[in-house]
């Protein structure tokens, strides 16, 4: 059994531990997944790691996630961690059902979890399996299955962690719901694959904000895909902050599926890990359907940041609205792609990019590639990307009020960043936000 | 206060102040006018330390100090404010943020206590009394989608704020309607002290109705060419720079 992944078709980054891991894991799984996720290792065995040689990957060499031997299995008990460290983390209230994930172990402790009103289920998947099994079995890879990418096809494979969330049809939630991901020094050489299934039923409103930290310095992998499924006329605000320890390794998947009429509007913030990639996809698969991606992100030292966006307007008369921006100091080196795809049925669609990059170092760089298809005729699809410095008349103006022109930089780039942060629509999480894009800048309140 | 002595300055190869004497005394009011071009606005700019003009020649000192060897932000801490012809827009930043910034920036370059926010907003108080406005200008973006009015009347209350010994107008008049031109003379002249100067540099006479001048200097092709008291610029409004060009102005240039 164990030489199962090595057969033929096995690419040349997957070795056997990573067969081994897989048919051990298998054993303590429940039954009802097991096909999909042996079908999804296969896949991941069949194509390996990603190279730099397919487009997708090109600036980005998972090298150093390939070459380690990651431990892939189950944690036994979470690491011992007190409260006062997640502090930091935390935001809003502390009233918020919070589920916190202690190196991919959930942790009671630690998490808040009040009695969920009627309708609401927010659970880890831990749990989940044993209560809403059927749930899962449905949802599971329903969005982003292992095809998308082979860091999908390993999550599915693996993931035995993350949360479900499912807000039932008309149901309103206030307060958003905080989904918190720690990797301290006991995730050293560990991985941990983390699933989080979203399911908004029709006209239901929420708010979700999945956080990825780091405490301490581990060289840690996290593999994260969340599946967030909007039905008709439901308003959801999903915020993804990664902020992981600069030796950290990240990949992240975001699935959205949209029906119509639904409002969907996320903001990514990529702000941690040595090397980072989230993947953001939306379709838009019914009519009137609006969908706002915010992000931003922060690179310093030798950071290399990725973040790969595909928005698939699929049905007539909605509107994409996606602004991405970037900072980057030292020698750290961001990547964007943003793609849009129109299908000929997709009239009226009006959709909207734009990726700005600020840099801050002559050793800094930026690939961005905005890359749009449309074959509708009657549709506004504009894009725009800029690469560029603080200006230098912006600097000249705060100088000549006094301020020095150290600090007229941390005042500009912090401005550059604000503009993007002031979409989030949530008051506590874009005062969260900015507090933690003021920390970052040295810009005091 | 300023003594400006044989000042040469050029924007890359092209050299738009040709010598430039000019004292200002504590307590006094300049007027520069001139017409398009004729490098009044580039005196000011030069002055508050702008990047794109390089200073071929001359000195400046400012109160026993060369103003020239100084970083614009230097200059701000010494007591020279420059209200821009057209103030730059800080989208993310607001008006609070940036001004608290700036006074304090300013205060500590003097080794004096910042203040914190609270105590800031008292003071904003009485400045924002002065422009007309009410406080919540303050929450807004810097300039940002401000009307051209709004924003001459923002430098304004960026000077009332850091009370400058030297404040330096640059067309601060330009596009103003009469109420808003009202506005800006009235914090102009709040600030005059017999310790502080002001430089107003114009085109049009207009503004000094308001803001009555002691001396009165117009620059053609980058230098002097006449100076005099206030009724320099009644005789100016009168003839035209022609009578000083000896070049007709072009109509749309006229008030």
């Amino acid at each position: 059994m164990a030489d199962r992944g090595a057969g033929a078709g096995i690419g040349p980054a997957v070795n056997h531990s990573y067969a081994e891991a897989f048919e051990r894991s298998l054993l303590d799984a429940p039954a009802a997944l097991a096909p999909r996720r042996r079908r999804a290792f296969d896949h991941f065995a069949s194509v390996g790691f990603p190279t730099t040689r397919q487009e997708d990957w090109r600036f980005t060499p998972v090298a150093p996630i390939a070459g380690q031997s990651w431990e892939l299995g189950r944690a036994g008990t979470p690491t011992p961690l007190a409260a006062e460290s997640l502090a930091p983390f935390r935001f809003g209230s502390s009233e918020w059902t919070t589920l916190v994930f202690v190196d991919g172990v959930f942790h009671p402790g630690l998490s808040k979890r009040p009695t969920p009103p009627e309708g609401l289920v927010i659970e880890p998947l831990s749990e989940a399996v044993g209560c809403n099994a059927a749930l899962i079995a449905e949802r599971f890879g329903a969005i982003a299955g292992p095809e998308v990418t082979p860091f999908a096809a390993l999550n599915a494979a693996f993931a035995r962690e993350g949360a479900l969330i499912r807000v039932a049809a008309g149901v309103e939630i206030t307060d958003p719901v905080h989904l918190l991901y720690v990797t301290t020094e006991g995730g050293e050489n560990r991985s941990q694959q983390v699933r989080n299934l979203l399911v908004f039923e029709r006209g239901t409103r929420a708010q979700v904000v999945e956080s990825y930290a780091g405490l301490g310095a581990a060289v840690s992998f996290t593999n994260a895909v969340t599946e967030v499924s909007v039905a008709r006329d439901a308003w959801i605000e999903h915020t993804r902050i990664q902020r992981e320890s600069e030796s950290a390794y990240h990949v992240g998947l975001t699935s959205v599926h949209q029906e119509t009429a639904s409002h969907y509007r996320s903001f990514t913030l990529n702000a941690g890990a040595s090397l980072s990639r989230h993947d953001l996809q939306a379709r838009l698969a019914g009519e009137e359907v609006e969908t706002l991606l915010y992000g931003l992100y922060l690179g310093r030292n030798q950071q290399l940041v990725d973040n790969h966006t595909v928005i698939f307007h699929d049905r007539p008369n909605c509107r994409s609205w996606e602004v991405y921006k970037g900072i980057l100091d030292d020698r750290s080196h961001a990547v964007f792609n943003g793609k849009v795809f129109v299908k000929p049925e997709a009239q009226k669609t009006d959709a909207k990019q734009t990726n700005r990059n600020l840099l801050l170092s002559d050793g800094a760089k930026v690939d961005t590639k905005p890359q749009l298809e449309i074959f509708a005729d009657d549709v506004k699809c504009t894009h725009g990307a800029t690469v560029g410095r603080i200006d230098e008349v912006a600097y000249y103006y705060l100088q000549s009020r006094g301020i020095p022109r150290s600090e007229a930089q941390r005042i500009l780039t912090y401005a550059f960043a604000a503009e993007v942060v002031e979409e989030v629509a949530s008051e506590p999480v874009r005062q969260a936000l900015d507090h933690l894009v003021r920390d970052r800048m040295g810009v005091r309140s | 206060m300023l003594d400006i002595h044989g000042l040469k300055a050029a924007a890359g190869e092209k050299e738009i102040l040709k010598g430039i004497d000019l004292q200002v005394g504590p307590g006094e009011v300049h007027a520069i006018m001139g017409p398009n071009g004729s490098g009044k606005s580039t005196l000011a700019q030069v002055l508050a330390g702008h990047p794109a003009y390089t200073v071929t020649a001359g000195t400046v000192t400012f109160e026993g100090q060369d103003l020239l060897d100084m970083e614009p932000e230097e200059r701000a801490q010494a007591g020279v404010f420059l209200a821009f012809q057209y103030p730059v827009e800080i989208p993310g930043v607001t008006n609070a943020y940036f001004l608290r910034a700036a006074y304090n920036a300013i205060r500590k370059a003097r080794g004096e206590e910042e203040l914190d926010p609270i105590d800031f907003l008292d003071l904003l108080e009485s400045k924002l009394k002065l422009v007309g406005w009410s406080a919540e200008i303050m929450q807004r973006a810097v300039n940002s989608g401000f009307s051209g009015g709004e924003k001459k009347r923002n430098e304004i209350l960026q000077m009332a704020v850091l009370e400058p010994r030297l404040a330096i107008l640059d067309e601060t008049d330009s596009g103003l309607d009469i109420d808003a031109l009202r506005i800006v003379a009235d914090g102009v002249n709040a600030l005059r002290a017999p310790d502080r100067a002001t430089i107003v540099v114009t085109h049009y006479q207009r503004l000094l109705n308001f803001i009555i001048p002691d001396h009165v200097h117009v620059l053609v092709d980058g230098r002097i060419a006449k100076s005099g008291g206030k009724e320099l610029a009644l005789e100016l409004e009168a003839k035209g720079y022609e009578w000083l060009t000896g070049v007709p102005e072009p109509v749309s240039a006229r008030p």
